[in-house]
């Protein structure tokens, strides 16, 4: 007898190796060194159903560069694993070769000259393309939007996310889940998702007071595609009172919720669902781990900690198929569906490289009316820069490091902090730094750059909470994101170790001297999740800085020791 | 005596570093299971304790215990200096035996539910809530 898990594997090798799914073919295509738009979407269309999931796009509609990380560090079971290998051993463990556009648009080194080669990734124009191409194949393919939608640029932020819902409208989703849409505060929330002429799902989305399910947010949607019944279950971000401000949503309680997720899938799989997709925010080590301890879910479509892999993996019974952010990616998962059985499936992230696919013209006219209204501020140039500027990475990134110097001389502090959030788009050398730039890494409803005074022990606290919201070796009790970013401080990070006992050698800088746990020290950052705090935009902080030195330039960034 | 707004301020930061640093209230935690249990050995299954992983708000965190069968169930948070939260005792009339409240943690810990089943015997779980000044989202 053939176990359910043996007929994944055999798909799962079947998908790499006969590369219907393409995966085997980028190697080739990486030969012939160009790619064209038939090859990206070729795809043999399998079984009865197929799933398109996009998630984690931060209102990213345009092209853009955006760097993987090159340190991605998993811990307990999931140490050395994927996500958790960048660069060249990240290739190797898929068979990537060096300088291939596989390369470029799944791992990080050589990425400011192979952004000169492959261009910028991305743009909701060509993803529709993507999706109608897909929908050529299937009519009635699901579209799943993962959240993480109605964040992160000038015009998200100045039209509260309106122009995000408009152009995803324009693509037709069947269903979404959410995250940082909440920082619009619940009001928002509640006039946008009321008028969503889709499902806006979330089994973790409770109400605060009652402890109940929160109306506004079912927990599932069924859809029946190809004679199949299909449940589809989201989960929304389990942390977001933690992770982002509370206060801004007080009505609202989250968690991960695996007893109710087990009901629900219990309770729609009673109710006839012959498929259950859960559109997921947990974040990649917590969807595997929940995949362990939820029975009955056939696929996981993994938003959240921006994690793309060519290949879905297996996690019990459950393929779990992460799919990049920013709009980079976009997966198609086609399932064969039978007696109410997965029986095998055919997978590919399919990359958006921007100068090959076509823009869908609808969709692009769409992008330009939202982008209008914002012209001039969107285009004006506030300066240059030598540096490659990225953001991902477990402890620093260039645009970050380019922000604290901001917030030590903008704002005369000692130390700075920024957060570890994981978006932000990228910028290779020689480009033009422009006020839309500039908001897609700094773009959000509490903005505000702060200057306090910290004691050193207070320092190590926050360093050692945010340390073990990364680094905790239970999934579960892991957030996402990466290491507060810290200006003019510099320590060492022993990752197994115990919260309190991880962070340790922490020097003040500018004197070289350690850190007295009992001194205070002048502190800048922004982004704090606690209500009324005060202190200009970041942007304008980081606006006077760039304009201050004209061409950006940065020194190497050595302040944190690693130790595994 | 007057509190500026930022003396308040570090007065909380203080209250953050307390709660960080591990209080050994153990020892009481055991002596109020002994009393309660009679110094009996616990079991564990039979009764279910509800917990977030990570509180949301350490000043309000939910708690959910069942315990079908139970006439009585004891609830403790191991690391607060005043480990008593409370005990639910269940009459033979009660629909169920089941019962939740919102406790205030001072920090990451333990929160211990004791059940004293009809036969006499006890069962015991605990689950670790984190609680923390959190972190930045993906």
């Amino acid at each position: 007898m053939i176990s359910r898990r043996d007929f994944l594997q055999a798909s799962m090798a079947a998908s790499a190796i006969v590369g219907g799914s393409g995966f085997g073919n980028w190697a080739r295509l990486a030969a012939q060194q160009r790619l064209t738009q038939d090859q990206l979407l070729q795809f043999d269309t399998f079984g009865n159903v197929s799933l398109i999931h996009i998630t984690d796009i931060h209102a990213q509609m345009v092209p853009i560069y955006f760097r993987e990380p090159s340190v991605n560090i998993g811990v307990g079971g999931n140490a050395g694993v994927v996500p958790h290998i960048t660069g060249a051993d990240f290739r190797r463990a898929y068979g990537i070769e060096d300088g291939s556009p596989s390369h470029y648009a799944l791992s990080a080194g050589d990425f400011s000259a192979l952004a000169q080669s492959y261009g910028r990734m991305g743009g909701l124009d060509r993803v529709a393309t993507v999706i109608n191409s897909i929908r050529a194949d299937r009519p009635d393919a699901l579209l799943l939007d993962g959240g993480d939608t109605w964040h992160g640029s000038y015009t998200c932020y100045h039209t509260a996310g309106q122009d995000m819902v408009n152009v995803m409208n324009a693509l037709r989703p069947d269903a979404m889940t959410f995250h940082w849409e909440f920082t619009l505060g619940s009001d928002r929330v509640h006039e946008l998702v009321q008028g969503l002429p889709f499902a806006a799902l979330g089994q973790n989305i409770f109400d605060a007071e009652w402890d109940e399910p929160a109306e506004l947010f079912p927990p599932y949607q069924f859809f029946e595609r190809g004679g199949v019944k299909i449940a589809v279950i989201g989960q929304a971000f389990p942390y977001m009172p933690i992770a982002n401000p509370g206060w801004m949503f007080p009505e609202y309680s989250f968690g991960i919720r695996d007893e109710n997720m087990q009901e629900i899938v219990d309770e729609v799989r009673a109710q006839g669902a012959e498929c259950v997709v859960c559109l997921s925010h947990n974040g990649f080590d917590v969807d595997k781990k929940m995949a362990t301890i939820v029975s009955g879910i056939d696929v996981i479509l993994s938003g959240h900690t921006h994690d793309a892999l060519p290949e879905p993996v297996l996690s019990g019974e459950t393929i779990i198929v992460p799919s990049g952010s920013n709009g980079k990616f976009v997966s198609r998962v086609d399932l064969d569906i039978r007696d109410g059985r997965m029986m095998g499936f055919r997978h590919k992230l399919i990359p958006i490289f921007a100068d090959v696919i076509e823009p869908d013209k609808d969709v692009a006219a769409v992008i330009e009316a939202e982008r209008a209204p914002y012209k001039d501020q969107l285009s004006e140039v506030i300066g240059q820069t030598d540096e490659l500027l990225y953001r991902r990475g477990n402890f620093n990134g260039t645009w970050d490091d380019l922000i604290c110097d901001a917030l030590l001389s903008e704002r005369d502090a000692e130390i700075a902090l920024s957060p570890g959030v994981r978006w932000g788009p990228s910028m290779i050398p020689g480009q033009d730094i422009t006020r839309e730039d500039l908001w897609n890494v700094t773009s959000m409803t509490y903005p505000e750059a702060y200057r306090t005074e910290m004691t050193g022990e207070f320092l190590k606290i926050v360093l050692e909470d945010v340390a073990d919201n990364i680094f905790n070796p239970d999934p579960f009790f892991q957030q996402g994101g990466d290491m507060v970013r810290t200006g003019g401080l510099g320590y060492r990070i022993e990752i197994d170790k115990p919260q309190g006992e991880r962070i340790s050698n922490m020097t003040l800088l500018s004197s070289g001297e350690p850190i007295d746990p009992a001194r205070n020290y002048v502190v800048a950052g922004w982004a704090s999740v606690n209500e009324g705090t005060e202190g200009p935009p970041i942007w304008d902080v980081v606006e006077a800085h760039i304009k201050a030195q004209g061409t950006v330039s940065l020194q190497p960034n050595n302040s944190v020791e690693v130790v595994l | 005596m007057n509190f500026t707004r930022r003396e308040t301020l570090f007065v909380g930061m203080g209250a953050v570093a307390m709660a960080a640093l591990p209080v050994p209230a153990l020892a009481s935690v055991e002596d109020a299971i002994a009393a309660f249990t009679g110094g009996a050995e616990t079991g564990s299954g039979g009764i279910t304790l509800s917990t977030p992983e990570i509180a949301e708000n350490g000043n309000t965190v939910p708690v959910e215990v069942s315990a079908p069968g139970a006439v009585s169930i004891m609830l403790l948070a191991a690391g607060n200096p005043n480990p008593d939260v409370g005990t639910f005792n269940f009459g033979p009339l009660a629909a169920s035996q089941k019962a939740s409240t919102r406790i205030r943690l001072a920090g990451t810990q333990d929160v211990i539910a004791i059940a004293k089943m009809a036969d006499g015997t006890f069962m015991r779980a605990s689950n670790e809530v984190k609680v923390t000044i959190g972190g930045c989202g993906g």
